[in-house]
């Protein structure tokens, strides 16, 4: 199934939506494409973005039927991290889906 | 965190030996089990479900996973218990034997690992309890690459058990002395005399055995346990 820019984006925002029900007001993560997920600007820790990819993969699989693990050796060795910002991540993740 | 709800155990190589009597037992404890093996599975109940899959083939076992997902919603307990050995002197062991004991024992357990974690994160719980051996301390002459194998799994526990801690899921592993299954039936009996005067208790192990330290890894009590490898028969 082909998935558009938006639904990859769409995406990321459920998946933040999900991590937020686990996280105190003040510490919810703001949406938006420049959120930082990866890095000193981050609100999240190792554990958050495990979770986030996971959900993320879990999405692809139910609603578009795409299987595959986004942390995989080619985002691991890629210069630019693909998990730097909501927005890096639905370009990579669009990128990957389409190809 | 544990819910009320029915848990659901996952059971490697359940068509035979231990995995067959763990998932009757688990059964008896009125779980929900979700086996798997190459060929058929002889438990015939309706919270049984068998899976005939190559526990080697990472989008078999994706396709497993993904369907007690939808299924289920949860995991609570893997038990990966699958394993083959190779009995044989190393001068006299060929490549292929080697690529299919490590793709057993180790690649699998770790793909059966990685996607159990991601189920089991949902509820913050898990148990996983892998299959080490007593060849590992030991150090078997014959057994070089079963032992080698085994050992993966051992260092693979204690890493995954930190990994996986925040999570809420242990993960631990039995080292089970001979036990009389498929796995040693053409084992010599003098050898397997030689391997039991190592233990500190001398005699052969049994399923009850295996039972009782998955029964002490799986306990909701054992939350603080974990990163252990707990030989039989004293090694």
């Amino acid at each position: 199934m082909k998935l558009s820019k938006e639904e990859c984006l769409e995406t990321i925002y459920r998946a933040i939506d999900e991590l937020n029900t686990t996280r105190e007001d003040n510490e919810k993560i703001v949406q938006g494409n420049s959120t930082a997920l990866y890095g000193p600007q981050s609100p999240m820790d190792s554990v958050d973005l495990v979770n986030l990819l996971l959900s993320i993969e879990e999405t692809l699989e139910d609603d578009f039927d795409i299987h595959f693990t986004i942390a995989n050796e080619k985002a691991m060795s890629l210069k630019n991290s693909p998990f730097r910002t909501v927005e890096t991540l639905a370009a990579y993740i669009f990128e990957s889906a389409t190809e | 965190m544990q819910s009320n709800q029915t848990k659901v155990v996952l059971i490697t190589g359940t068509s035979k030996g231990i995995g067959l009597a763990l998932a009757q037992w688990f059964l008896s404890l009125g779980y929900i089990v979700v086996g798997c093996s190459r060929s058929a599975c002889p438990i015939q109940q309706d919270n049984y479900e068998h899976f005939q899959v190559d526990i080697t083939d990472e989008l078999q076992v994706k396709r497993l996973f993904s369907t007690i997902r939808k299924k289920h919603r949860r995991l609570d307990f893997l038990i990966n218990n699958a394993g083959v050995a190779a009995m044989n002197h190393a001068i006299l062991t060929p490549l292929e034997s080697v690529e299919r004991v490590f793709s057993t024992n180790v690649f699998a357990s770790f793909l059966f690992c990685r996607e159990a974690v991601k189920l089991m994160r949902k509820n913050k719980f898990g148990r996983i309890v892998n299959f080490s051996t007593v060849a590992v301390p030991f150090n078997l002459e014959g057994e070089a690459i079963y032992a080698a194998s085994k050992s993966a799994i051992e260092t693979l526990t204690k890493i995954l058990a930190k990994e996986f801690a925040e999570f809420g899921v242990t993960v631990n592993a039995i080292g089970p002395s001979p036990i009389q299954t498929d796995l040693i039936k053409n084992v010599p009996a003098d050898k397997i005399e030689n391997l039991l005067n190592k233990q500190s208790i001398k005699r052969l192990g049994e399923f009850d055995d295996v039972k009782n330290v998955i029964e002490f890894f799986t306990r909701a009590e054992s939350d603080f346990i974990t990163g252990q490898i707990v030989y039989l028969g004293g090694a």
